[in-house]
This record gives structure tokens, C-alpha cells and sequence, in this order.
């Protein structure tokens, strides 16, 4: 891979955003807002960036993504189906009785999954702790370490203890991409436990910090490349997102944080996504 | 019955030893052995013992600083890139503090890495209640995929620590601080998930783990003075359980006491509790600490105040052991 247009990367954004909201309509339950909005990283990240192998998930050369944020796996699910690790069938299996697609991530029950997460605040350690065994034990510098997380989970203790980790230790490799949309369930982030000045938080720690448009796939892809060039700190790239994105009565409104579309407003958010937000204003002739 | 126990083990000079001193030489041993091992600490490294490691494997240990909650998902992330992760610090605060990670990250993510706690029990000392952790056999024989195991002195520990090393599962490993004696030998056997009959008598079982199961033989030793003979079984893992020797000790001696340096809620005496409730009821009697916490004290003072040495536990059983009929099957 890696050899797709950023047109055809932006298409892939689509079809994922419409896997999620398909998925989370046949599921009953689930989180909307930051799985749509995480949607253009995601294409970025499984069409582009990843050095990856579908059809051998524990390739060992393989670059490693782990999610932080676990409730936001739909949208690794719908990255993952539309590579191909398995049949897109089984993506309205989300939530039910037997999935290998659990309503948070469980590593051992879908090859391709890297770590188990849920309870928020851990990835970014578990992405050091790989980040440093390449680095210090294995010594192989061409595989990168990529972990996502949300901003909500920064209010957690364990976060800042991996960031002092990381920066204590100049996992290079490292590549942390916050997916700042400004929301957690009780209402904004500044309002909850504001995290600014957000930027000067990374610095201090000792991180090269990045910010970007979290929609524009270029820069995703940009932001990562210069990451991996910088050979003495790890890089956090901050990437402004709206939750919600593409499906017009749930962009920014965080009480679409934890909750699924009922069967009549899928109906509209896939209208939505279709006609990308009414640009196009005649949906079934030829788009 | 075959457990070759130390031959001098109630004399003044019985060999003392704090159970970790066994774990840093069993992890240096382990870590010969493998190169895939790492030891990470939370600015512990020489109360814990892995001081040892470190010396001889400066490249292979992790400093972490005091973020138990990082140790434990850096070494989960470790695992995942294909070692083998132990952690240490004190069990008050791994698993104490950590807990959710542990069970998230490393039981539920089922990958291999050596949990190990220092400084459990009440023998701690003077330090106080905060460090004295009473409550981590409980916690961790919950999680599914976990081994707990508490060896029973430093001898056995290093074993463990070898034997862990080489369990491809999440593991617990219970270490105490004080000097404690050393009741097996380097010929005494041992396998996660056995339980090791030390001592037989029909009259009584102790079942005891960690330390307490030398204490439970300095008991046994004064029972027989009173003409009462105690099968003492000595159980290092906690999780899984050795059914097959606990059952075996019911059906002979038809009632059960067991010992532990921890809450007995929850404890060996939990574990042993709901075996027998299931598969033999026999009467039982768990001696532990019971729904209190520790306090501050000499490591000795604070066993006789908490009732856990042999003399103790044989004056808190008279009266069990006289009212209490022995348990007869059909």
C-alpha cells in the first residue's frame, strides 16, 4: 500500500465513516462522535502510513499502532476491514454475542489488534514500552511505534507518567497522535479539566510537538513522516479533529460522545456522508 | 510423601533469609538463561532485589521512577514486542496501586509478564499498615489467566522466579521483606500449581502458604507434644490450586486450618473455603489477618500480635481442635 492519491485516501475516510455508522446502528450501542472524527487518521494511518501486511498481521517487520482510546475501535475496525485483515461482513457482528469485534479492543480475539484497551490511559505505555524494546533491546530502527489516543483520557495519571517515560528515554520511534476534538462525556475538555496549554504540557516533557488539521489526510501523512525523521525525542502529533465529522447534527455535539444512531438518523448520517454534507446534490447519479 | 526438608529446622541456627534475597538471584539466574528477560523497577531496585539483575544486566533493566502504573504497561507493551517483563516493586503498591492496569493490560491482554510484589504481610514492621500489604493474594487470584504464587522461603523463591520465567502466562510472585527460615532444600521440589506435603498426621491439616507454612511445622511439632499428629501441606501457588493434595488432606484428616500472612478473606483461606464448600465440606479454620489492617511494630512483635507464629496458632486452636469433630465421608 501506500501508493493511493489523496482522493482516494479521502474516499477511504468516507467508507469508513459509513462502515461505523452501519455498525453502530446494527450494534444498538457505542461511541459515534470520535470514531467519525478520527476517520481521515485512520485512512492516513492503515492506507498510507502503516507499513503493514493484512494477511500477516504479526508480520515481524510490521509497524505497531495501539489504541489508547479503546471505545474509539470502530473505526480501527472499519480501517482494518476495508484493508482487508477480514471480510467487511463481519463488521455488523460489532458488540454481539461471539464477535471476534468487542465493544472495546481485546487483542487476542482479533489478529491484526495489538493491545487490549478500554479503560483509558494505557496505551501510550504500552506503545513505550515497544517503542523501547526496537530501540534499546532489538535495536532495529525502521520499525515506528504509533499510538492514538483521545484528549478526554490526557486527564489520567498514567498518561504523563509514560510521557515522562518516553521523553526520559527519547524513544525516537515513538509516534503519539492526539485526537484533539475537545470533548469527553461530562461536556468540553476545558470545561471538565482543561489541558491547555497542551502544546507547552508535550514540550516540557521532552516531545517534539506537532499540531495539525486532524481532517486533511496530507497532513497526517506529513506529520508522521516528519516524526519519524526526528531521531532524538519522541513526537506527539496533536491533531485537531471534529467529533462527529461528516454527519452534520452530531459534529461537535458531545452527546453524541457515547451514543449510536437510531435507524432513522443512520438513515440521515449516511445521507450525509453520501452527498459529503449536500456538495453533492444528486445522490445516486453517478457519484 | 517425599519433600526433603532442611535438616536443623528448629534449631537456634536454621538458616534466615528474606524470601526476595532468593527472587534476585533466581531473576540474575533467569536472565543467564534468556536473553529475551527484562527487570523493570519503580525506584525500588535493591529493596526488591533486582539490584542483582541490574549489575549484571545494566542493558535489560528499566528504571521507571515511582509510576507503578507505567511499570506495569511499559512491561505490557514489552511483552507484546516479544519479552519477557518482570516488575518489581513493593506489593502495596504493585498490585496495590495498579490494579485496573494489571487486569486490562497484561490478564485480560493475556501476555507474560512477572508481576512481582515485595514487602507483603504485616512482618514489614515498622513501617505501618500502608506498606503492610494484606490484600494482594485476594486481588490478583481473581483475575483470570493470573498464577499467583508465594513461595515459602528463599530457597523456593529462587525456583519460582526460574520457573516463572519460563510460564508463558501473567504471573504474581509474593515476596516478603524480613528474614525468614529456609525450611526447603536446593533438592526440594517445585512446580507451579503443586502443593507439597511436608509433614503427615491424621488428626489435623495445616495448609499454609509463604512463610506461614514453617510456621504451621513449628506448630505441628508442638501439636505432637500433645499427641496430636497435623498433616502440614505447603501450598506456594495460591492460583491454580492444587485441588488433588488439599482434597487428598480433607478426605484424611477431616478438618482443615490454613495459614496465611494476609487476609484471610479472600487468601489461601478463601481459595481453600470455596474448594471444600464445593467438593468436601469439612470444618475449617483460616488463621490470617481478619478485616484489619496492619500497624506499626518489630516484624516479631507484630507476628505474635497478630497471632502467626506456631506457638500462636497451636494456643488459638486448642479449643478448635478439642470441640471440632473430624469430618467422615458416608
Amino acid at each position: 500500500m501506500g501508493e493511493l492519491t489523496t482522493v482516494q485516501l479521502e474516499k477511504k475516510a468516507n467508507d469508513i465513516r459509513r462502515a461505523i455508522i452501519n455498525m453502530l446502528k446494527e450494534a444498538g450501542s457505542g461511541h459515534s462522535a470520535g470514531p467519525l472524527g478520527l476517520a481521515d487518521i485512520f485512512s492516513a494511518l492503515y492506507f498510507s502510513i502503516l507499513s503493514i501486511r493484512p494477511k500477516e498481521p504479526e508480520w515481524d517487520d510490521r509497524d505497531v499502532l495501539f489504541l489508547s482510546n479503546g471505545h474509539c475501535v470502530p473505526v480501527q475496525y472499519a480501517a482494518m476491514a476495508e484493508a482487508g485483515y477480514f471480510d467487511k461482513s463481519e463488521l455488523k457482528t460489532l458488540r454481539k454475542l461471539g464477535s471476534r469485534l468487542q465493544g472495546h479492543p481485546e487483542r487476542e480475539k482479533l489478529p491484526g489488534l495489538e493491545n487490549t484497551s478500554g479503560p483509558l490511559g494505557s496505551g501510550l505505555s504500552q506503545a513505550s514500552g515497544y517503542a523501547y524494546s526496537l530501540q534499546y533491546l532489538d535495536k532495529v530502527s525502521h520499525r515506528f511505534v504509533y499510538v492514538v489516543m483521545g484528549d478526554g483520557e490526557l486527564d489520567e495519571g498514567n498518561i504523563w507518567e509514560a510521557a515522562m517515560f518516553a521523553g526520559k528515554y527519547k524513544l525516537s520511534q515513538l509516534v503519539a497522535i492526539i485526537d484533539r476534538n475537545n470533548i469527553q462525556i461530562d461536556g468540553t475538555t476545558e470545561d471538565v479539566m482543561p489541558l491547555e496549554d497542551l502544546r507547552g504540557k508535550w514540550e516540557s516533557f521532552g516531545w517534539h510537538v506537532l499540531e495539525i488539521d486532524g481532517h486533511n489526510v496530507e497532513s497526517v501523512i506529513d506529520a508522521c513522516s516528519q516524526a519519524r525523521a526526528v531521531s532524538n525525542r519522541p513526537t506527539v502529533i496533536i491533531a485537531h479533529t471534529i467529533p462527529g465529522k461528516g454527519v452534520d447534527f452530531m459534529e461537535y455535539n458531545y452527546k453524541w460522545h457515547g451514543m449510536p444512531p437510531n435507524a432513522e438518523q443512520a438513515k440521515e448520517a449516511l445521507h450525509d456522508l453520501r452527498t459529503l454534507g449536500g456538495q453533492i446534490t444528486h445522490e445516486g447519479q453517478g457519484v | 510423601m517425599n519433600y526433603p526438608l532442611a535438616d536443623n529446622l528448629f534449631d537456634d541456627d536454621v538458616m534466615l533469609e528474606p524470601i526476595r534475597a532468593g527472587f534476585g538471584r533466581g531473576l540474575k539466574k533467569a536472565g543467564e538463561k534468556n536473553d529475551q528477560i527484562v527487570a523493570l523497577c519503580a525506584d525500588l531496585t535493591e529493596s526488591t532485589q533486582m539490584h542483582l539483575f541490574r549489575d549484571a544486566f545494566p542493558e535489560r533493566f528499566i528504571e521507571v521512577g515511582i509510576a507503578e502504573q507505567n511499570l506495569v504497561t511499559v512491561a505490557s507493551g514489552l511483552a507484546r514486542a516479544g519479552k519477557i517483563p518482570f516488575t518489581s516493586s513493593y506489593a502495596a503498591f504493585s498490585p496495590g496501586r495498579n490494579w485496573e492496569q494489571i487486569r486490562t493490560t497484561i490478564a485480560l491482554n493475556n501476555q507474560p509478564v512477572k508481576i512481582v510484589g515485595s514487602h507483603a504481610g504485616v512482618s514489614v514492621g515498622p513501617d505501618g499498615a500502608t506498606h503492610q500489604m494484606l490484600e494482594d493474594i485476594a486481588l490478583m487470584r481473581v483475575l483470570p489467566n493470573m498464577v499467583v504464587i508465594a513461595p515459602g522461603d528463599s530457597v523456593e523463591a529462587e525456583k519460582a522466579t526460574l520457573a516463572m520465567a519460563e510460564h508463558n502466562t501473567p504471573c504474581y510472585l509474593r515476596l516478603a521483606r524480613e528474614k525468614t527460615p529456609v525450611f526447603s532444600t536446593e533438592a526440594s521440589p517445585f512446580e507451579i500449581g503443586k502443593a507439597y506435603v511436608l509433614r503427615e498426621g491424621a488428626d489435623v491439616g495445616l495448609v499454609g502458604t509463604g512463610a506461614m507454612s514453617y510456621q504451621l511445622l513449628a506448630a505441628a511439632e508442638i501439636l505432637a507434644r500433645q499427641g496430636i499428629e497435623a498433616r502440614v501441606v505447603h501450598v506456594p501457588t495460591i492460583k491454580p490450586l492444587d485441588e488433588t493434595v488439599i482434597i487428598e488432606t480433607a478426605q484424611k484428616t477431616g478438618r482443615l486450618v490454613t495459614a496465611e500472612e494476609a487476609q484471610a478473606a479472600g487468601g489461601l483461606g478463601g481459595a481453600v473455603a470455596e474448594l471444600l464448600g464445593e467438593k468436601l465440606p469439612v470444618p475449617l479454620n483460616r488463621i490470617g489477618v481478619r478485616d484489619r489492617f496492619g500497624e506499626s511494630g518489630s516484624p516479631a512483635e507484630l507476628m505474635e500480635h497478630f497471632r502467626l507464629t506456631g506457638e500462636t496458632i497451636v494456643e488459638d486452636l486448642q479449643d478448635w481442635l478439642r470441640d471440632t469433630p473430624r469430618y467422615h465421608q458416608g
